[in-house]
């Protein structure tokens, strides 16, 4: 069979509901689009941000909410070159886990930080914030690195 | 516990790309193959389970067609799990357990070229904090390449890993990815997302595979030499990537605690980037004695939902072929090494 003779047709998936993020994100989303960065104290008193709803250890239902930095510790990071289309930057740019001042777990984000060669592990970083925020994680558009840096 | 085991194996050569058969048209000859190796009769197996993901194909419910490639009728005792085939032989194993039934055919397949992999497996991730910013599978594994190398490491150690897997899949038939290079020619070409090069990640493959379980007198009727499961345990940690010791793997360390994982020689391990191997490595305590991954592993070929079952078939035909009398086959599933199945096979 010739390649021609292949049939190709486009499958577009949609989900055309919407749906709560239930108490625990939802109280993170809201500070999110009002400027905060909350987080949530697990069993061992360690402060998990993002929160979880259950602890990830025990599994126990979590409800203390406690309000963290906005800036924060690189504890890894990983340097994109080359952007894919859906990445929040269109630039090279960082992946960064980042230890906020105040939690004791790290945040998955972006770093804007022009150059590989400007990054480093346990550097310090600070939240970007986005004009118009909505409630959800890319309401926080990247880190930059903290100034004097 | 009743004695299991893997009496047959049979995988697809791995490529990367099966355009011109879909799924069922895959498994029909793999499927064929395992049976027609196990010495059972079609008819006469007991249980059927499949391991699979819709995503890949992009439409729910889509194992239900690789049902067709069983022959699903009469009605026929059946299940599915959507994770890689290694936890649908968890599910078979369990099944042989309760003792009415003596067979199992266990299968898995995966065609990674469907879409853009990297990006679909962003939906394994949390949906909320994490996945709407899409980082995609190789940066997530570059987080914790770096946090492993800053643990007391060097690059160089994962150039060796995908040279020596590269090499070794020399010999395998069924292997997509195989070559000869020098590991420090490696480390001269530039990072694809850094510290990864794209040397330390996997191909993207199509493939499929498929085993034949057979518990107790069926099992020593019908293979010389079956290969006994002697243990087999799975384990998983944290969603949350900050959460996690990214440099260790606790849950592989437990599970091959459960499941006894000492004293083998061999031990293919599901270790889809490079630095992951001796995390690995470490966590089921293997010391340089053992060979580790002689087919490849997943460097070599890495289809989505059946590398995992490969490995355990993998450390089973060397049982059954008499190459070994005691090995282990490993499977990992979530980002990061994050649930890890430990599978110790012997000859008795």
């Amino acid at each position: 069979m010739a390649d021609t003779d292949v049939l190709v047709a486009p499958n577009i998936l949609e989900y055309p509901y919407t749906r709560t993020v239930g108490p625990v994100l939802g109280r993170f989303m809201t500070g999110l689009r009002d400027g905060r960065i909350e987080g949530i104290r697990a069993s061992d008193g360690r402060v998990l941000v993002p929160p979880a709803e259950y602890d990830p250890v025990t599994s126990e239902s979590l409800d203390q909410f406690v309000e963290v930095g906005q800036a924060g510790v690189v504890t890894t990071w990983a340097w994109v070159t080359e952007p894919r289309p859906p990445h929040p930057l269109e630039r090279p740019f960082a992946w960064a886990l980042i230890r906020l001042d105040g939690a004791d777990t790290a945040l998955l984000h972006v770093v804007d930080a022009g150059d590989e060669s400007k990054m480093a592990t346990r550097m310090r970083v600070r939240v970007r914030w986005r004009d118009h925020r909505v409630g959800e994680i890319q309401d926080i558009a990247c880190f930059v690195p903290e100034e004097g840096q | 516990m009743r004695d299991v085991a893997v009496v047959s194996f049979a995988q697809l050569p791995n490529v990367r790309s099966e355009d011109k058969r879909n799924e069922v048209e895959m498994l029909m000859p793999v499927i064929s193959e395992a049976i027609e190796g196990s010495g059972i009769p079609r008819k006469e197996i007991g249980f059927t389970v499949s391991g699979s993901c819709d995503y890949l194909v992009g439409a729910p419910f889509s194992f239900v067609t690789g049902l067709d490639a069983v022959g699903a009728w009469p009605p026929i005792q059946e299940s599915h799990v959507e994770m890689d085939g290694a936890w649908a032989l968890y599910e078979a194993w369990v099944r042989l357990q309760h003792g009415d039934l003596d067979s199992a055919l266990v299968y898995s397949f995966g065609k990674s070229s469907l879409g853009p992999l990297r990006d679909i497996m962003v939906l394994q991730l949390d949906p909320y904090c994490v996945a709407p910013l899409w980082p995609d599978s190789i940066s997530v594994a570059a987080l914790q390449a770096r946090a492993w190398l800053e643990s007391g490491h060097e690059e160089s150690e994962m150039a060796e890993v995908a040279a020596r897997s590269r090499r070794d899949a020399k010999a395998n038939p069924m292997a997509q990815l195989s070559e000869e290079r020098d590991p420090a020619t490696l480390l001269e070409e530039p990072y694809l997302v850094s510290p990864l090069r794209r040397h330390d990640c996997p191909p993207l493959s199509d493939g499929a595979a498929a085993m034949i379980l057979a518990a107790g007198d069926l099992a020593r009727e019908v293979c010389e030499r079956p290969a006994w499961i002697s243990g087999l345990d799975h384990r998983i940690e944290a969603h949350g990537l900050g959460v996690r010791d990214l440099t260790t793997s606790p849950s592989t360390a437990l599970a091959g605690r459960h499941a006894g994982g000492t004293d083998v020689e061999v031990a293919e391990l599901h270790a889809p980037f490079t630095h992951q191997e001796p995390i690995l490595r470490e966590a089921l305590e293997l010391g340089p004695q053992v060979t580790v991954n002689p087919s490849g592993g997943a460097l070599a070929a890495n289809a989505m939902m059946v590398a995992g079952l490969t490995r355990i078939g993998e450390a089973a035909r060397r049982i059954i072929d008499g190459s070994a009398t005691r090995s282990l086959g490993h499977a990992t599933s979530g980002p990061c090494l994050q649930q890890n199945l430990v599978c110790v096979m012997e000859a008795r």
